[in-house]
C-alpha cells in the first residue's frame, strides 16, 4: 500500500498555447473518500485531473504527493470521459493492464473474466470492444482501470452522455471500489451524481480553486456567491 | 492482338501441364519475394511504431526522408548492392552476388521504406488514439511500440501488401545483383525481360499473366487470412 496522501498543489498551473487553462492552484487533498471536482465547462476540471496524474505538464509550480511521485502514479488509474478502447475483445481490454505488469496470460484473463461478470459484462467476453454501446464501453473502461487494484482512481466526468441506468450501474461499481480501499477523484457536471458520490467538493471556475468543502456543507451552505449560483443552475462564468 | 492472345492460350497451357521450368520460375519468385516481405516488414514495423511514439530531435526530417525513399530507384539500389557485394566490395567474401539471398537484400532495401512509411501513417493514427490510456497505464515505449503493432495488425496488412506489390514485379535491382542465371536466380520479372530481348513476345505476355495471376492469388490469400473485410477496423 503507497501511502499517497495528503497531496499538495503549490502553485500548480498548466498553459498552453499561450492560455493559460489551469492555476494557480494552491491546494491540499488529504484523500478521505471520494472527492468530487466541479465546475462550468472550461473550468479546467480535466487539467487539474490530468495534473494530478502526471498525464498532463505543469507550466509553474509543483505537485507533491507523500510518496515518490513515480510511485504515486503507478499507484492509480484514469478512466477517460471518452473512453479509449483497445482494439481487442472485451476480455482482451481487461487482461491488458495485468498482462503489462507482467501477469501470465492464464491468471490474467481469470481475473479479467471475473472483473467481467463484477461489472456486467460476462455475456460480452468475445465482443471487440470498439463496437460495444457508450455505457458499455464506460464499464469495460472502469474494470479496467480497477482490475490492477490502483489505490487511487481518477474518472474524468464517466457518465457524461449516458442514460439513467448505465449511470447506476457505473456508481454502484464506484460504490463497491470505494467500499474496497480504492480512492476516487472524479470530475462531474451532473449534480446528482456529486451529491451521491461526494464526501469533499473542489468549485473550480476559470481554473481557479474558487471553493474547497466538505459535500454536505459545499450543497447545503456554499460560501460564495458563484457557488451558490451555480448549485442554483444559473450560467456562471 | 495476336500476341495478346497467343500470350494468353499459352500461359494457361503453361499453368495447366505445370511447366517445369515456370514452376521453378514461379517458387524462386514466390520465395525471393515473400523473404524479402518477412524480413523487410520485421525491420520496417518497428521502425514505423517507433517513429509514431518516439519524440527525438530529428524526427521530422526522419520521415521525410523515410517519405522520400519510397521512390527509391530500383537501379541505382541494385547497382550499390552489387559494389557491396562483388568480390572487390566490402562484402564481397560472402560470395552473394548472383544467388537469391543478394535478390533478397536488394529487394528488402527498396520495400522497407515503402512499407515503413505506409505502416508509420496508420500506426500514428492509433497512437493518437491510444496515448491517454497508454500514458496513464505507464506502458513502456517497448510495450507501446508491441501494443501498436498488435492492434494495427490489420492496417499493417495493406502495408505489407503495397511492400509484395512492389517487389514481386521489381525487375532491374534484381536483374543486376541476381544476374538472370538459369535453374539459379531467374524469376518471373527477369524471365520475362529475357523473352522480350530475345523477341518471344507471347511467352514473355504469358510469364506476365503468371505473375499477375500469382501476385493476385497471395493477395487474396493474405486478406482472407487477416479477415481483413470481415471484421473491419477493430
Amino acid at each position: 500500500m503507497t501511502q499517497m496522501f495528503p497531496v499538495t498543489l503549490s502553485g500548480a498551473t498548466a498553459r498552453r498555447q499561450g492560455q493559460t487553462l489551469v492555476g494557480p492552484v494552491d491546494l491540499t487533498l488529504d484523500g478521505g473518500g471520494t472527492c468530487v471536482v466541479i465546475g462550468p465547462n472550461g473550468s479546467g476540471k480535466t487539467t487539474l485531473l490530468r495534473l494530478l496524474h502526471g498525464a498532463a505538464r505543469l507550466s509553474t509550480g509543483r505537485i507533491d504527493w507523500a510518496c515518490d511521485t513515480e510511485l504515486a502514479h503507478r499507484a492509480q488509474a484514469f478512466v477517460f470521459q471518452s473512453p479509449v478502447m483497445l482494439r481487442r475483445t472485451v476480455e482482451e481490454n481487461l487482461a491488458y493492464p495485468l498482462r503489462i505488469k507482467g501477469e501470465p496470460k492464464k491468471a490474467a484473463h481469470a481475473k479479467a473474466r471475473d472483473w467481467a461478470a463484477r461489472v456486467g459484462l460476462a455475456g460480452l467476453l468475445n465482443r471487440p470492444a470498439p463496437v460495444l454501446s457508450g455505457g458499455e464501453q464506460q464499464k469495460l473502461a472502469l474494470g479496467r482501470a480497477l482490475i490492477s487494484s490502483p489505490e487511487l482512481l481518477f474518472l474524468d466526468e464517466p457518465c457524461a452522455a449516458l442514460d439513467g441506468r448505465s449511470m447506476r450501474d457505473i456508481e454502484t461499481i464506484l460504490t463497491e471500489a470505494k467500499a474496497q480501499g480504492t480512492k476516487l477523484i472524479l470530475s462531474t457536471h451532473d449534480m446528482g451524481q456529486a451529491r451521491r458520490l461526494a464526501d469533499t467538493v473542489v468549485f473550480l471556475l476559470r481554473g481557479k480553486v474558487h471553493e474547497v468543502a466538505d459535500a454536505k456543507q459545499f450543497f447545503d451552505e456554499p460560501e460564495t456567491a458563484q457557488a451558490k449560483a451555480f448549485l442554483k443552475g444559473d450560467i456562471v462564468e | 492482338m495476336g500476341d495478346l492472345w497467343s500470350g494468353l492460350t499459352q500461359a494457361f497451357w503453361l499453368v495447366v501441364t505445370l511447366d517445369s521450368e515456370l514452376v521453378e520460375i514461379a517458387l524462386r519468385s514466390l520465395q525471393v519475394t515473400l523473404g524479402a516481405l518477412v524480413v523487410a516488414s520485421a525491420i520496417a514495423m518497428p521502425m514505423a511504431a517507433f517513429l509514431a511514439v518516439k519524440r527525438f530531435r530529428f524526427r521530422r526530417p526522419v520521415i521525410a526522408l523515410l517519405n522520400a525513399l519510397m521512390g527509391l530507384p530500383p537501379v541505382v539500389v541494385g547497382l550499390v548492392v552489387y559494389v557491396v557485394l562483388s568480390r572487390s566490395g566490402p562484402l564481397g567474401a560472402l560470395g552473394l552476388l548472383f544467388t537469391p539471398t543478394a535478390m533478397v537484400i536488394a529487394q528488402v532495401i527498396i520495400i522497407v521504406p515503402l512499407i515503413a512509411s505506409i505502416a508509420h501513417q496508420s500506426i500514428r493514427d492509433l497512437w493518437q488514439e491510444y496515448h491517454d490510456l497508454l500514458i496513464s497505464m505507464n506502458v513502456s515505449q517497448r510495450q507501446k511500440m508491441q501494443t501498436l503493432i498488435w492492434d494495427a495488425r490489420r492496417a499493417l496488412l495493406t502495408a505489407a501488401l503495397a511492400g509484395f506489390g512492389r517487389a514481386i514485379g521489381e525487375v532491374g535491382a534484381i536483374m543486376i545483383v541476381g544476374g538472370n542465371i538459369d535453374h539459379a536466380t531467374r524469376v518471373l520479372t527477369t524471365a520475362i525481360a529475357l523473352e522480350t530481348g530475345k523477341g518471344d513476345f507471347a511467352l514473355a505476355l504469358a510469364l506476365g499473366f503468371v505473375l499477375i495471376g500469382l501476385a493476385i492469388t497471395v493477395n487474396l490469400g493474405i486478406h482472407w487470412l487477416g479477415r481483413t473485410e470481415r471484421e473491419g477496423r477493430w
